[in-house]
């Protein structure tokens, strides 16, 4: 192993800074607010007492997977065929992508309102169109057609990155060999895109099964998810110890998903890139 | 293809920009002969203060009024670092963990006997704010601040149920209307438990302060009967819901029915009989600021008559002054939601203790989770 030069210390100074500061120390805050108590003393009532939170839990999960296979599903085509365009083309695909980002988060969803209302734009023209209102706001689909919304691009862009790398000699080699299309992409493509889709799918599940914006404004407020829960806990019931508590559970958990997730891919793939 | 995409979002883009910027009404400026106070302090001169307000509670030159810091920093010579914050618990939040000096801040009722109770206000010279004797005798002697000390009331504003009169039929005068299943799916209750619970609580005749844990309980039970006929739990989306007829019935604040009433003046307003919650927000000095003297003379400035006005004007909520109250250019003078001519049954919300409060928190996740 190489030693590292005094200049290479001096470059890495800044991210050792910022990690420290900005990431370690956080997340010992968690961890020491999870297991302590209002005054400070050592505690684990605060975990004990999420089990009465564990349908939240489950709810926040179910959906955040529903997201990530929509999100999957749609992505993977995408970035296959956006990989094969001309170059001009890709361009231009890219900056679609993009496009919707340049725009708040915050923004965008609170946009679906608007569109999703019993009165809103897409329930105006069902009724023009003599098809008749379809309840859309305030239900589970809305908040995961939220979730599918914002974080799309987080799987097509890894995705395509990968794809775009795809040495397409080794497809038409396959061809040569006799494999039909079904064969190509089963023991070909799809092997090669590993890296891209878990890191897609780490980098779409994880905001999905945080999030709390997307449920409140979507889905009416009348259910809960792991996030709201959070949110909840330091913004209104002041209670920085069982927000904490929750936190830490839910980063335990993500971290167990990409731990599973990353058995599927090498070391040095994309998908250990969060690591 | 690409080119021609661009340049029509760049264009899309501009017109965005001069839409928003270009609506042509100048800021008015601020007629200096008639201020009251003396602003011209040497000594202040060149110095700053940081001043921390809720968002959008201040008037700022937008759309033809007058832009009150602006006018502070001309006349004063004092520069102002104006940043806002969305909630009570968010600036305390901010002060607490002692990160921040500030020298003006503008909180609720509740949030005031907190601090004051954990020393993080300082009492006010009021020889620097002469001014103070605008404010109407309804806005002192408040509970939060008995001697009137601390706190130099700011704006005030009442909750009450507003709803469409193309929706419902007659005019309610009880929150049990929205308890009402004529109306199933088109009520909008608050997404914040202390004021979900106290429309639950004046329904039931209970106090919303109170340690009971049994008619907490009891309140709880009352929101999860209700459940099924509300349409959303909401915030600020409550202006576009009410505003374009998503929903029929919900409870805001007075101040902000005028603004969905421009909108939509389909809309109605009531203060429920069995009593609503009633706030006050004050201007406070916190007990670490670096120049309390020019905070006091920026709170003066704040009740200037000019001033004052320029302020109730743009944020219609209940103004406690009382040459803008007499003012014929306030043209909400005798407003019947802000200053409604029956008496209103009101209760303050106080700070509740940690285990009232903790309670509250369990009690709202089960309403969430019912």
């Amino acid at each position: 192993m190489k030693k590292t030069s005094l200049a290479q210390k001096l470059i890495n100074a800044p991210y050792m800074v910022w990690s420290v500061l900005f990431i370690l120390a956080p997340m010992a805050m968690v961890v020491y607010y999870a297991l302590t108590d209002r005054d400070g003393n050592f505690t684990v009532s605060n975990l004990a007492s999420l089990s009465s939170y564990s349908e939240t839990f489950v709810r926040s999960v179910w959906y955040a997977f529903l997201a990530t296979v929509i999100c999957l599903l749609l992505s993977y085509p995408f970035a296959y065929i956006m990989a094969r365009s001309k170059a001009s083309r890709q361009r231009m695909l890219m900056m679609l992508i993009m496009l919707p980002m340049w725009m708040n988060f915050l923004i965008r969803t609170y946009s679906w309102i608007t569109i999703l209302n019993n009165t809103g734009i897409l329930n105006s023209l069902f009724e023009a169109i003599g098809i008749g209102r379809v309840q859309m706001i305030n239900t589970p689909g809305a908040v995961i057609l939220g979730m599918v919304y914002n974080f799309l691009p987080y799987m097509v862009l890894p995705i395509y990155s990968v794809m775009v790398k795809l040495d397409q000699s080794l497809v038409e080699a396959a061809q040569d060999l006799g494999c039909n299309s079904r064969a190509v992409l089963s023991k070909v493509i799809f092997p090669q895109s590993v890296p891209g889709v878990v890191s897609g799918i780490t980098m779409v599940f994880v905001p999905c099964v945080s999030t709390f914006y997307i449920s409140q404004k979507l889905g009416g407020g009348k259910f809960m998810l792991v996030g709201d829960a959070i949110e909840m806990q330091f913004q209104s019931a002041y209670n920085y110890n069982l927000g904490a508590a929750l936190s830490l559970v839910l980063m335990l958990m993500i971290v167990v998903c990409m731990l599973v997730m990353n058995r599927f891919t090498d070391d040095n793939g994309e998908g250990a890139m969060l690591f | 293809m690409k080119k021609w995409l661009s340049a029509v979002l760049v264009l899309a883009l501009l017109a965005g920009i001069f839409a928003m910027s270009g609506c042509g009404a100048e800021s008015v400026t601020l007629d200096t002969s008639k201020l009251v106070g003396n602003y011209d302090v040497p000594e202040l001169r060149g110095t700053e203060i940081n001043v921390y307000n809720w968002g959008e509670y201040v008037s700022d030159g937008a759309e033809g009024t007058l832009d009150v810091i602006t006018a502070f920093e001309e006349v004063t010579g004092i520069t102002v670092n104006y940043t806002m914050y969305d909630s009570n618990e968010d600036m305390y939040a901010k002060l607490k963990s002692g990160g921040a000096s500030y020298d003006v801040v503008i909180p609720s009722d509740y949030m005031i006997a907190r601090m004051i109770a954990e020393d993080m206000l300082q009492p006010l010279d009021f020889a620097n704010i002469p001014n103070y004797s605008y404010i109407a005798d309804d806005f002192k002697d408040l509970y939060f601040d008995p001697e009137n000390a601390y706190s130099v009331p700011y704006t005030g504003g009442m909750v009450g149920l507003i709803y469409n009169t193309t929706m419902v039929e007659g005019t309610p005068d009880s929150w049990s209307v929205m308890w009402d299943e004529a109306y199933a799916g088109n009520i909008l209750m608050f997404n914040n438990p202390r004021d979900a619970f106290g429309i639950a609580q004046f329904l039931l005749g209970q106090s919303v302060n109170t340690t009971d844990a049994s008619e907490w309980g009891a309140a709880a039970d009352k929101l999860i009967e209700q459940k099924p006929v509300v349409q959303s739990y909401v915030m600020d989306e409550v202006f576009d819901k009410m505003e374009s007829g998503e929903a029929a019935i919900a409870a805001y604040y007075g101040g902000d029915y005028l603004t969905m009433a421009d909108v939509n003046p389909d809309l109605a307003f009531v203060y429920p009989k069995e009593g609503t919650n009633i706030f006050v927000d004050s201007m406070c000095v916190p007990s670490n600021a670096g120049n309390k003297a020019a905070a006091e003379l920026f709170i003066n400035f704040m009740c200037e008559p000019e001033i004052a006005l320029a302020n109730a004007e743009y944020l219609c909520y209940l103004c406690p002054h009382t040459a803008v109250l007499e003012d014929e250019r306030y043209t909400l003078r005798g407003n019947e939601v802000l200053y409604p001519k029956e008496e209103v049954k009101t209760e303050y919300f106080h700070n509740l203790d940690r285990d009232t409060q903790d309670l509250l928190s369990r009690l709202w996740e089960q309403v969430k989770l019912a």
